[in-house]
């Protein structure tokens, strides 16, 4: 295996739960919800997957796991800011912290213990195909899903009458409440996705990316995840093509270490955060020229009077 | 489409939709009290009350987005139950609301969709929607996002969005509130065309003289309650007025004969940048406000009369010193408190949240605007009996109307707030007054109050400049009027020679020679297009 051979899977890795835990949060935001609480929902699908897993034996039962701890912490957070109307800013970082406390209690038994990490596909001739074969046809699930994922977004939000309520309710949701649309319920689901699809990318790392589980083990991915979905400006494409740039970002640091490059790992850890506030930046200035701003609603509150 | 009814004796016909004893109680406070209301095919009929009345509630009701504590409703005889307003869409009751419920980010087309019902697919209802736009010759761009359209354009999508359903019921929440005259007689025409459809049209408005041309019926609230149903074009304004408000309106008139000789507000060539991606460049603006006299500025809003305020009141700096003059003092480049302290005032138009902090008390309110220019701090420590001193004395010279001495601003009614926040600065004697839209959204007592004391601050030497979407106001208090669009000011023409043709013209973008012209010769087809 070649060495960009090597470094591309590797990218791929390291990208794929970044992208499922920005995909479902891109869809959070666009029905005007801003959650912070992706750290917390993804360290806890890391340890309730990799607990599912271990107690199965099954990978799948494991990402499942993963899924249903992700919507569970959502839902605390979806009943105190639909619920309750509670500022969202506030509720997304209490989330943060009382993930990655509950996940600590939770994982604590299983620290040290190792799982089968999850297959990869096999097809005999095309997995066998010098570069591309492995990079295309010898991932494991988490990856043609999250790929699937994505597009499917964008064919939801750009193709389907329940995408254009979606983007219509995060644009405005006095004006979605006086159509009769029912504001609440849909950005509950919506919470709920988002919750599953961090769950899901916080499982990928201890039942694909390494077989075992340590407190803390997403070490500020779900931070990264909500900064590329303002890198993305909440659109899925860019949000795919951001994801596997920041996961490029962090593989190349070690590359550079290994290579005696005089880059500090520190700075290259920083590059997102960077690259984000650089888009920021981008974005204000081309603002007025295109539509392509946050959702107008993100992060306010809706009370609807009846 | 709906059989075309005869426009004769609607009273021998069965009602389209009957409210029958409606209710709506939010904690002690009565919204709607029993209220009954019939609507007939083919007939035009006008909610009118002041601010506050219970139209928006009675009307929500219908649509199906309020459930009334009590009372029904009938459609055609039969109990209407509505859980939402796909219900009320459903029965062909359509709404056009007064704070549009557009979605800025989204094309006209998908705005439109979001409206139905979903039943047809989008290129087929794209289709039908440039279709119908040019039948009722409200022509509209599907492709386009909201936030690029004027505000005319945008009340066309929500009419073609009501349209597109075949109504049969049709509720305008004061659509002309944000029209330009011409505008609005464009929007009469469709109107008329709708009731000749035999459609039901209910009108909501207070202002009177349109509803007289328009309207077959018209029902006054008052106070939640149902005053009198009649026809308005056998009453007069005034008695219009009389119902509405419980109470003859005080006329306002100037003091005496002002003295206007020294400028002392000078705006020179101001240009400025908008800070926010859909604001308004000003463009070269110029004008000066003598001591004495009044300059009202109108203008569809949306125009740069926001960046306008803002620059005159210091919230934005004026990219010259010189842009600004207040008093002789160049003050372009000065902050609002340096402003203030050359004797200049500003009353913004948004009450709760930029002329006042909603959830501080009236004397911290007081205090935000008052520090500057007055005794109320002292070596940076607050004097509080100063600042509930000087609630007291605006409470008493504006009847400002509250449940205690202190209260939170929020607590207060509009025009009680609205009266507060303009004594407040008119009680500072101001040499310079900026006040942008005085009255909006406040009733006619109040209205009266506020312009009464606006006129009377000019009778003692001040210079007021009043922004104004409301026509009949600045006929009534400004001296002269100046025009805003598209972040350009028009000369100002003396009031006397404002007519409503000439000002509607200018606010539609004619140039000054243009307005003249044409208000002498045919006012609607100069912008008709």
């Amino acid at each position: 295996m070649g060495l960009l051979e090597a470094i591309i899977i590797s990218v791929i890795a390291a990208s794929t739960p970044l992208l499922l835990a920005a995909a479902g949060e891109l869809v959070v935001e666009r029905s005007g919800v801003l959650n912070l609480g992706t750290e917390g929902m993804m360290i806890m699908g890391a340890a309730c997957g990799f607990a599912g897993a271990w107690l199965t034996g099954s990978t799948f039962i494991g990402a499942l796991f993963g899924i249903a701890a992700g919507c569970a912490l959502s839902l605390v957070f979806a009943a105190l800011t639909l619920g309750l109307a509670v500022n969202q800013v506030a509720a997304g970082l209490a989330l943060t912290i009382l993930g990655v406390g509950l996940s600590g209690l939770i994982g604590a038994g299983f620290v040290g213990e190792k799982i089968t990490p999850a297959p990869h596909l096999y097809l005999p001739v095309l997995t066998g195909i010098p570069f591309v074969g492995k990079i295309l046809f010898g991932q494991d699930g988490f990856v043609y899903f999250s790929v699937a994922l994505v597009v499917a977004i964008w064919w939801f939000l750009y193709r389907t009458r329940a995408g254009l309520v979606l983007r219509a309710i995060g644009d405005s949701h006095t004006s979605a409440h006086a159509l009769g649309y029912p504001v609440l319920k849909i950005r509950l689901l919506a919470v709920l996705f988002g919750g599953g699809c961090a769950g899901l990318g916080g499982a990928f790392l201890p039942l694909a990316y390494t077989p075992f589980f340590i407190p803390g083990m997403t070490a500020g991915r779900g931070w990264i995840a909500l900064a590329l979905v303002v890198f993305s400006s909440w659109m899925p494409g860019r949000l795919a093509a951001g994801a596997y740039l920041f996961g490029a970002v962090t593989i190349l640091q070690l590359h550079a270490q290994a290579f005696g490059l005089g880059i500090p790992s520190q700075l290259m850890s920083a590059l997102p955060y960077l690259a984000t506030v650089v888009v920021l930046v981008l974005i204000s200035r081309a603002r007025g020229s295109a539509g392509s701003v946050a959702p107008a609603s993100l992060g306010t509150v809706f009370v609807p009077d009846r | 489409m709906v059989n075309p009814a005869s426009a004769s004796s609607p009273s021998a016909r069965a009602p389209l939709l009957q409210a029958i004893s409606i209710s709506k109680r939010y904690g002690s406070f009565l919204a709607n009290d029993s209220i009954d209301l019939d609507l007939y095919t083919g007939e035009i009929h006008a909610l009118l009350g002041e601010n506050g009345a219970g139209k928006s509630t009675l009307v929500k009701t219908m649509y199906g987005l309020i459930q009334p504590s009590a009372g029904q409703l009938r459609f055609l005889g039969e109990k209407l139950e509505l859980t939402g307003p796909s219900d009320a869409r459903a029965k062909g009751i359509a709404m056009v609301f007064q704070h549009f419920s557009l979605f800025d980010n989204l094309t006209v087309a998908e705005n439109v969709a979001l409206g139905l019902d979903g039943t047809e697919s989008f290129a087929a209802m794209s289709a039908r929607l440039a279709q119908m736009s040019r039948d009722y010759g409200l022509p509209l761009d599907p492709n386009r996002e909201v936030w690029r359209l004027s505000v005319g354009e945008r009340q066309r999508i929500e009419i073609v969005r009501a349209l597109m359903q075949n109504p049969k019921l049709l509720i305008l929440d004061e659509p002309t509130a944000v029209l330009t005259p011409q505008e609005a007689d464009q929007l009469f025409t469709v109107l008329f065309r709708l009731k000749e459809e035999g459609r039901a049209l209910l009108y909501i408005s207070h202002k009177l003289d349109e509803v007289k041309r328009l309207c077959d019926t018209a029902t006054i609230l008052r106070d939640g309650k149902k005053i009198s149903t009649c026809d308005p074009r056998q009453e007069t304004a005034s008695s219009l007025a009389r119902m509405m408000v419980g109470a003859e309106i005080g006329e306002v008139k100037a003091t005496s004969a002002r003295a206007t000789t020294v400028p002392r507000l000078l705006i020179n060539d101001l240009s400025l940048e908008p800070d926010d991606p859909h604001g308004v460049y000003l463009k070269g603006i110029s004008v000066e406000v003598k001591g004495g006299e009044i300059l009202g500025i109108a203008g569809v809003a949306g125009n740069g009369q926001d960046e306008l305020f803002s620059a005159l009141s210091g919230e934005r700096i004026a990219p010259h010193e010189d842009n600004v003059i207040i008093d002789g003092h160049a003050a372009g480049h000065l902050s609002v408190t340096d402003r203030r302290k050359l004797g200049a005032a500003f009353v913004p138009e948004g009450r709760l949240g930029h002329g006042t902090a909603p959830r501080m008390k009236l004397s911290e309110n007081a205090l935000l605007t008052g520090h500057a220019a007055s005794d109320m701090v002292h070596h940076g420590f607050v004097d509080k009996p100063k600042t509930l001193e000087t609630v007291d004395r605006t409470t008493k010279t504006f009847d400002v109307r509250k449940a205690k001495r202190d209260p939170e601003a929020a607590s207060l009614s509009g025009g009680n707030l609205q009266k507060f926040i303009v004594g407040r600065e008119i009680l500072r004697e101001p040499g310079v007054l900026i006040v942008s839209q005085p009255t909006w959204g406040v009733d006619a007592g109040a209205a009266a109050v506020i312009r009464q004391a606006l006129l009377d601050l000019s009778g003692r030497g001040s210079a007021v400049l009043v922004i104004s979407q409301d026509l009949d106001e600045l006929a009534e208090i400004a001296d002269r009027i100046a025009v805003m669009f598209h972040g350009h000011l028009s000369e100002p023409i003396a009031a006397a020679d404002a007519t409503r043709e000439k000002l509607g013209l200018l606010m539609g973008g004619a140039s000054a020679a243009q307005a003249e012209a044409g208000s002498q010769k045919e006012a609607v087809h100069a912008i008709g297009a």
